[in-house]
């Protein structure tokens, strides 16, 4: 079987022709709507709001002698022109193509293992496996740090002891690499549940028939199981490119033990932080996050749309 | 030198209480803007009117000296809040400042800080209030971090001047027995040191804007200027800095200095496993030593800073704090005499040198055998009080910062630190370090002298 077909293809062609709605059913929208108040509420009020306002606060620029006068676009040309900026997010779209494959290969192979596997003992492999993610990215991050360390960090001694000398885990060449390890860490587990949840919502006729068909496991699970489970994967690769692009917590807190490497300006997320709080540049901060938003929405169409392109080139083939 | 903790460090040990009560009551004055003399009349009648003050600090335990306040006048009602160290102090503060409401009557400012908030006019001239006063009873040069010109913005409340704590044991081991005179002296000791007993003779610390700012200040250098207004003057590649910079490019390519990041577990660990002979640092650094490195207790002593000149006596100064009343206090009256209390009132000034530690900026305090003659263990029974008061008569009286230290600090981070880190050509960071800011203070619309 191929990707469950696209909802588009299923819509009816033209809407059942108007009739008169009767007051039941006017009735039933008000309550619905009366039920989407406070989501609306919150939504605009936290959401929308904040945001026009920050588009508006981006349109203007503010110095600290003469105040704030209208800068129209002023702050978005210096944006696309600031090698700060377009450094920090050639660094995040380097973290994308590198450490997202790896994390969701892991996290698909822990996923596709405790589904064949039901033995005993899944269970709490399952949960090791996810506990990282329990861990807060703050505390995780201190931790690794530790680990890191050049001089007393675990990982240094042993491989002092080892006679490899001291790996410099937290140098320029090798930051990008230990975020990315952080980071994996962190969300295998997360990632992985996602897709075990897919996996057992397969039914299991399918597999019955593969049997009968004397497929094996490997052949079940390139043929079946990664097929029916790929809009889960798609949605953990989506949550990926926002995860990546707005990387803050990891690069804010081992700048405090590499305040050298890590620069004010290491990832985009971050360096709309300092701008805004130790630049006291405000707008062009309001700049550079709506800018990021608008590349973080242009690469999650991307991957969405190559998506769906194979999804039509393999119906269109079957 | 903001976020961080390093920053958390400096700024608790360094720190500074302020106080910001005020009384109801007071003249209708509005902020910032009178200039008539507080007559003693409104004074008493301020300290005498039911009042609630806010005051923002992060020295801790400060409600005690808040408490002997409280009972002196008990009309004034003072609440504390601590909302940060360092940068989000200075953030939470600037935020309610632009909100019109929510800042405190009074808020504890590092002195490099104060120039950014005069610059937005957010501090209360305390001249009309008789701060002119008290400037005797400050050490000179603390006096003219809060009093630049002629107003008052602040009032002083703990310093750092600098000086040098070293382990005996491994200086003896190395064949010293004296604590280097001269930065020529200390050069040598540093090359026996790390020949004969494979530590450093200290660590210049990577990213430490304040450790350097305060060897410039030792040397007589003046990279920042700010009239008050919309002049700055930028000058950190000077001859005199680039000198200063030669020695520690010098010293830490020889890898006779080492170059770590400081305050943190890394840097903790060097200075208690004798990694580190010697730490170059500021009067808070032997009380913060003696929590850091406690399993080396007895064999620290404490010196002044090697000299540049034979027979000089120079320091500079590192840290500290003071309590400034904003402009917007409504009871700037009571404001003030909190402010003034907490750092003026001789139980409260010694009760933050001999409780807190912060090192006092009051003469009398400094003078106080109470405090002067304490001997201290850590440092083999030296008097190490004493000691830093005498170098803190030594700082020079005229160093100024900029209105953006903020920036200043990071830009030091990133375009320092990485040299400094990779062992590179300190003075020749400075140029490039000199044209970020220059740049930066002319996009925000300075003009740079």
């Amino acid at each position: 079987m191929s990707a469950t077909p696209a909802l588009t293809a299923e819509r009816p062609a033209a809407p059942p022709p108007r009739r008169r709605t009767s007051t039941t059913k006017r009735r039933q929208y008000r309550a619905a709507y009366l039920f989407l108040v406070p989501f609306f509420v919150v939504f605009i009020t936290m959401l929308v709001v904040p945001l026009v306002y920050a588009g508006y606060l981006s349109l203007f620029e503010s110095k600290l002698i003469g105040g704030q006068a209208f800068n129209g676009l002023g702050n978005y040309i210096r944006a696309l022109t600031d090698p700060l900026f377009l450094e920090g997010l050639g660094r995040v779209g380097l973290f994308f193509i590198v450490q997202v494959p790896i994390m969701l290969g892991l996290a698909l192979f822990f996923a596709l293992a405790l589904d064949t596997f039901r033995a005993r003992g899944s269970k709490a492999i399952r949960l090791l496996i996810y506990m990282p993610y329990a861990v807060p990215a703050v505390v995780a991050t201190l931790m690794w740090g530790y680990l890191y360390g050049p001089d007393f960090g675990p990982l240094a001694q042993i491989a002092r002891a080892a006679g490899l000398g001291t790996p410099e885990f937290l140098s320029a060449e090798n930051m990008l690499g230990s975020m990315m390890n952080i980071v994996t860490w962190e969300f295998v587990g997360y990632n992985m549940i996602i897709m075990y949840a897919a996996l057992r919502s397969i039914p299991a006729e399918l597999y019955e028939a593969a049997e009968i068909d004397g497929a094996g496991q490997f052949r079940m699970a390139w043929s079946i199981k990664i097929p029916a489970i790929r809009p889960a994967i798609m949605l953990t690769v989506i949550f990926s490119v926002i995860g990546s692009f707005q990387l803050f917590a990891e690069p804010s807190l081992l700048s405090i033990i590499a305040p050298n490497v890590v620069i004010n300006s290491y990832t985009p997320n971050f360096y709309a932080y300092n701008l805004a709080f130790v630049n006291q540049e405000l707008n062009y901060a309001a700049s550079i996050a709506f800018l990021l938003g608008i590349v973080i929405a242009v690469v999650s169409y991307i991957v969405q749309l190559g998506a769906q392109r194979r999804e039509r080139r393999e119906r269109s083939l079957s | 030198m903001i976020k961080k903790t390093r920053r958390t460090a400096l700024a608790l040990v360094g720190g500074a209480v302020s106080i910001g009560l005020l009384l109801t009551g007071c003249t209708p004055s509005s902020g910032g803007g009178s200039t008539d003399t507080v007559s003693q009349d409104d004074i008493d009648k301020a300290m005498t009117t039911p009042t609630k003050l806010t005051f923002w600090t992060w020295v801790p335990d400060i409600e005690n000296e808040v408490k002997l306040f409280e009972d002196k006048y008990p009309a004034i009602d003072v609440t504390v809040e601590n909302v940060g160290q360092g940068l989000p102090h200075y953030q939470k503060l600037r935020s309610a400042i632009e909100a019109g409401e929510g800042a405190p009557d009074v808020a504890q400012l590092e002195y490099q800080y104060i120039p950014s908030f005069v610059l937005n006019e957010s501090l209360l001239d305390l001249t009309p209030y008789g701060a002119d006063d008290l400037a005797g009873d400050y050490v000179d040069w603390a006096w003219k971090q809060v009093a630049p010109d002629a107003e008052v913005w602040a009032i002083p409340q703990d310093v750092g001047p600098m000086g040098n704590l070293y382990r005996e044991d491994i200086l003896a081991e190395a064949g010293i027995t004296e604590p280097p005179a001269t930065w020529d002296d200390y050069a040598t000791a540093a090359k026996a040191v790390k020949e004969k007993t494979g530590s450093y003779i200290s660590n210049l610390g990577a990213t430490q804007a304040g450790q350097m700012i305060g060897f410039f200040w030792q040397a007589g250098v003046k990279p920042f200027g700010y009239d008050g207004k919309e002049t700055v003057k930028i000058d950190v590649n000077s001859d005199d800095a680039k000198k200063v910079a030669g020695y520690w490019t010098d010293l830490v390519q020889q890898d006779l200095i080492s170059t770590d990041v400081d305050f943190n577990d890394t840097w903790y660990q060097g200075l208690a496993s004798g990694k580190y002979a010697g730490w170059l640092t500021a009067a808070w650094g032997p009380i913060f030593l003696q929590g850091t490195a406690e399993s080396t207790s007895g064999l620290w002593r404490a010196a002044p800073l090697p000299q540049w000149t034979e027979g000089e006596e120079v320091s500079g100064n590192w840290g500290g704090s003071s309590d400034a009343v904003l402009a917007s206090s409504k009871n700037p009256i009571a404001a003030y005499e909190l402010a003034k209390f907490i750092n003026n009132d001789e139980s409260s000034a010694m009760k933050l040198a001999t409780e807190q530690f912060l090192f006092p900026p009051q003469v009398s305090v400094l003078e106080d055998p109470a405090f002067a003659d304490q001997e201290s263990e850590f440092y083999g029974g030296q008097q190490v009080n004493k000691l830093f008061a005498q170098i803190s008569t030594t700082v020079d009286t005229d160093f100024q910062w900029v209105p953006f230290m903020d920036y200043v600090y990071s830009t030091y981070e990133e375009t320092m630190g990485t040299v400094i880190a990779d062992k590179g050509d300190i003075a020749a960071a400075l140029d490039t370090w000199q044209d970020q800011l220059v740049k930066y203070a002319e996009d925000q619309g300075f003009t740079v002298e």
